[in-house]
């Protein structure tokens, strides 16, 4: 017997899959309002909460052993580093880098 | 130190010989997709850098650019996407369950889903080609900085398409998947391929829901949109 392949109820899946679908329209229609450098946060917000939904319940992380939890955060750590010390490199350059045109 | 159950019965026909139990089998080969998508993540990640990069550099150009980008297109896309997830999911609980009949619709499904992504991707893309959009030669942009412009319309190829390519193998995967469930390999005790092509699939997924609002949506507000 697999059992380790927890059984997560359709009714849960659709239910995220509902939430995803609301999360996306409301990406959408905030893209449309001004909010000045608050859309690009909002985006990325709403954004990272669909992924945590897919990760979670879609791929059953959430029921998922410590194992999992330390690779798929491990893979986050990274990409976070990856991101964080390229900024590093080009915030610090100084005036002139940026344009804010 | 073999498992004493050995001597009392014969193991599942599916348990290979180094492992103790299903149990660990299956776990291990999901702990092998997922360290595989870490891969994964930083093969896009150095693309998100990328834009990252570029798109602090150039706000002017890629707002501008991305305004080219048709968003009930890519709207469309995403909730075909989205979608395809749910149909995906449901697969592997169908294969959780051992119904060969489900398991069958909803891979199905989720081809389906994933082909018309394809096409309304197709679609765009040609769209692009007919405006003068592909980097290029032929590339021609009237409005600002063209240059950057055209910088943006690289990173919404190479990014788009090798998501593409993904899907591209994820449909592959699941037409096999599709074959072995009408071939009755998936059973209660064992459907490990679709709950670990189910991880790939997710994951695709996860990068259009990045991709779409950092392409598609960087400025919706402007005058004129």
């Amino acid at each position: 017997m697999q059992a380790a392949s927890h059984l997560v109820s359709p009714r849960i899946y659709v239910t995220i899959f509902l939430a995803l679908m609301v999360l996306t329209g409301i990406t959408v229609g905030v893209a449309f309002l001004d909010l000045g450098p608050f859309n690009t946060v909002v985006a990325l917000v709403i954004a990272c909460t669909k992924m945590l939904l897919v990760v979670l319940y879609f791929m059953h992380v959430r029921y998922s052993s410590r194992l999992t939890w330390a690779v798929v955060g491990g893979g986050f750590f990274w990409l976070a580093l990856l991101l964080l010390l390229t900024l590093s490199d080009y915030l610090t350059r100084g005036p002139g880098w940026l344009t804010f045109g | 130190m073999s498992a004493p159950h050995a001597t009392t019965h014969a193991p599942h026909p599916d348990l290979q010989h180094h492992f103790d139990n299903l149990e660990q089998q299956f776990e291990s080969s999901a702990l092998g997709m997922w360290l595989f998508l870490v891969t994964e993540i930083l093969f896009f990640g150095g693309l998100f850098a990328a834009y990252l990069v570029y798109r602090m550099q150039y706000p002017v150009a890629f707002r501008e650019a991305s305004g080219q980008l048709d968003v009930i297109l890519g709207g469309i896309n995403t909730a075909i996407l989205i979608g395809s997830s749910l149909t995906m999911a449901m697969a592997v609980y169908a294969g959780q369950m051992g119904r060969r009949t489900s398991q069958m619709v909803y891979l199905s499904g989720t081809i389906l889903l994933g082909v018309a992504f394809l096409g309304i991707k197709a679609v765009e893309y040609s769209h692009k080609f007919h405006d003068h959009l592909v980097p290029g030669p032929h590339f021609q942009f009237t409005g600002a900085d063209p240059g950057h412009v055209q910088l943006f319309f690289s990173l919404y190829f190479v990014m788009t398409g090798l998501h593409a390519v993904h899907m591209v193998i994820g449909v592959g995967v699941l037409l096999v998947l599709l074959w072995m469930a009408y071939r009755g390999r998936f059973t209660r005790s064992y459907h490990t391929p679709i709950e670990v092509s189910g991880l790939y699939w997710h994951f695709v997924d996860i990068v259009w829901i990045f991709l779409f609002p950092l392409l598609y949506l960087i400025d919706r507000h402007g005058p004129g949109t």
